[in-house]
């Protein structure tokens, strides 16, 4: 039974209702998550193959010699493991995106968008819900690895790569959202691995230093100091060895603005971005 | 806020209307699909928005939900104008989608605690006021079933459901009954009403099937984005002569309706 009359005068949502928002938009993508148990194991099995076949093939014939932030030689399964914790980290946020996409194609996205939070909190809010999930992953791939042998210099470690990954979380999801709201399909995201994904992978400091890159290859050093994906690899990296890359910061900080503000202005009804894209079905 | 002040603001809320549309109109690209378009729907009233697949009952439905923008023309919902106060306006409606919105994956109950969440309301309060509105809807044995486990009608009576759960002041519901068998239908036509006498709220029930309408009900015709007739049903009836809804549609759309494909 309604207590007041209609349409008559509500108290005005307070923190406490935009917090129970959130922690709702979290929870739904957090309990999806754990019922998509293929995914969950796949975001494992993708990381974990690159650690025990392809690092371990490599560091036989590959060192690291002394560069930031490591203080001695590094084995190749040692540095490639920021960049596999970023990995988890792209391919979670192009997940996400996915899950947008799904989401608007079978209506479930109208949930979200009627409803009488500002659409900047709703879309903010879906962001740190899929970095929360992201978090998660990178740190069950960390006690994995921890068993292989790969773990920081100290246990501290663990701790001062957090907020690393929550920015780059941030950032890459961000990216991920701009990027669902220019597919028109789900057919189409099998574009999104082949232009997006994979280039900004293996055009990083994920696999390999820049140094030697620039070295064999100063075109491609170029493009991959203008890759965004390379400032979350080294900002994570610095983190787990706790230390604090600042020019990485800004950058994946800025970029993390940039994608956020155009995420937002793309699922922005006055923009008309959801009308081209399904928002409704006439 | 002073008890008469409250009072006196309250009053004023049950005086205006719970939906008001005024000289909207809406394109896309450069085919017109509503043209100035104003109806109202008052408090407490069931109101049926009839017309054919594709005279614009969606696109208005997007508008009124703010899923689309409002370029021309403005949509108010008691009071509050959908482009000026989203917020405000949102908070008092529920809507039941066209398309199925409620997530596969998720139990009923934890798809109408996500939905209390996206309107505010914690876990708890969610839980109960879901015990509460899945009882009412028939459905209390269904609150921990998957989704996707569940029949095209039950999922629809759980939306309806669901639109209740944040107690909106108007409900909106977009040819709600499309795909159900004519028990399933008649069962959330049942619902819907049974709801609404109870809550006392206004509902805008859209569809393209005339045997959703009661003589009692508010009706707006809608036919090629235009509103060609609106009034009572018995009203309507009176002014075009028709022995039936369905002639006086024919009547004042002009449309060649066959039976069995719409009004």
């Amino acid at each position: 039974m309604t207590l007041v009359a209609a349409g008559a005068p509500r108290k005005a949502f307070g923190p406490a209702q935009y917090a129970i928002c959130m922690q709702g938009i979290i929870w739904r993508e957090a309990l999806r998550f754990i019922h998509q148990r293929g995914r969950f194991i796949s975001a494992l099995v993708r990381p974990l193959v690159w650690l025990f076949i392809f690092a371990s093939g490599f560091r036989a014939v590959l060192g690291i010699s002394i560069i930031p932030p490591y203080q001695t030689y590094v084995t190749y399964d040692v540095y490639i493991t920021p960049g596999l914790m970023a990995m988890i980290q792209l391919f979670n946020g192009m997940q996400s995106s996915l899950s947008m996409v799904y989401d608007r194609e079978t209506g479930n996205m109208r949930t979200l968008l009627v409803s009488p939070f500002p659409r900047w909190y709703l879309l903010t809010s879906k962001l740190l819900a899929g970095t929360a999930v992201g978090i998660l992953q990178v740190y069950t791939y960390l006690a994995i690895a921890y068993l292989w042998g790969i773990s920081p210099d100290s246990l501290w470690g663990y701790l001062t790569v957090f907020p690393a990954l929550v920015l780059s979380g941030l950032m890459l999801g961000a990216l991920g959202m701009v990027l669902s709201s220019l597919i028109r399909q789900l057919e189409n995201f099998a574009g999104v691995m082949n232009f997006v994904i994979f280039p900004m992978f293996f055009a990083s400091s994920a696999l390999y230093p820049l140094w030697q890159v620039q070295e064999k290859s100063p075109w491609l050093a170029t493009i991959c100091w203008f890759n965004p994906f390379t400032y979350a690899v080294e900002l994570i990296r610095f983190a787990f060895y706790e230390q604090v890359d600042y020019f990485s910061l800004v950058i994946v900080v800025g970029c993390m603005v940039v994608f956020l503000a155009g995420a937002i202005l793309a699922y922005d009804p006055a923009r008309g971005m959801l009308i081209r894209r399904g928002g409704a079905a006439e | 806020m002073t008890l008469d002040e409250k009072l006196r603001r309250e009053t004023e809320a049950v005086n205006v209307a719970a939906l008001e549309v005024v000289g909207v109109s809406h394109f896309y690209g450069k085919r017109k699909a509503l043209d100035d378009v104003s109806f109202m729907v008052e408090p407490g009233s069931f109101t049926v928005l009839l017309g054919l697949n594709g005279a614009g009952k969606s696109t208005l439905f997007s508008l009124i939900t703010r899923l689309y923008v409002t370029r021309a023309g403005t949509i108010r919902i008691f009071g509050y104008d959908v482009n000026r106060h989203p917020g405000e306006a949102l908070r008092r409606l529920g809507v039941v989608f066209q398309p199925r919105t409620l997530d596969l994956e998720l139990t009923v109950m934890q798809n109408l605690i996500y939905h209390a969440a996206l309107h505010g309301i914690g876990p708890g309060e969610a839980k109960r006021r879901a015990r509460d509105v899945l009882a009412r809807a028939n459905l209390a044995d269904r609150a921990s079933e998957r989704v996707r486990n569940l029949s095209g009608g039950y999922i629809r009576r759980v939306e309806i459901a669901r639109a209740f759960l944040h107690r909106p002041d108007l409900l909106l519901l977009d040819e709600a009954t499309v795909g159900l068998d004519v028990k399933a239908r008649a069962d959330i036509i049942a619902q819907v009403r049974s709801l609404v006498a109870s809550e006392g709220i206004g509902v805008l029930w859209t569809t393209h099937l005339i045997d959703e309408i009661a003589k009692t009900d508010s009706v707006v015709i809608l036919h090629e984005g235009k509103i060609r007739e609106k009034g009572l049903a018995t009203e309507i009836l009176a002014r075009t002569g028709a022995p039936d809804m369905r002639a006086a549609f024919v009547k004042v759309t002009g449309a060649e309706v066959q039976q069995g494909d719409g009004p």
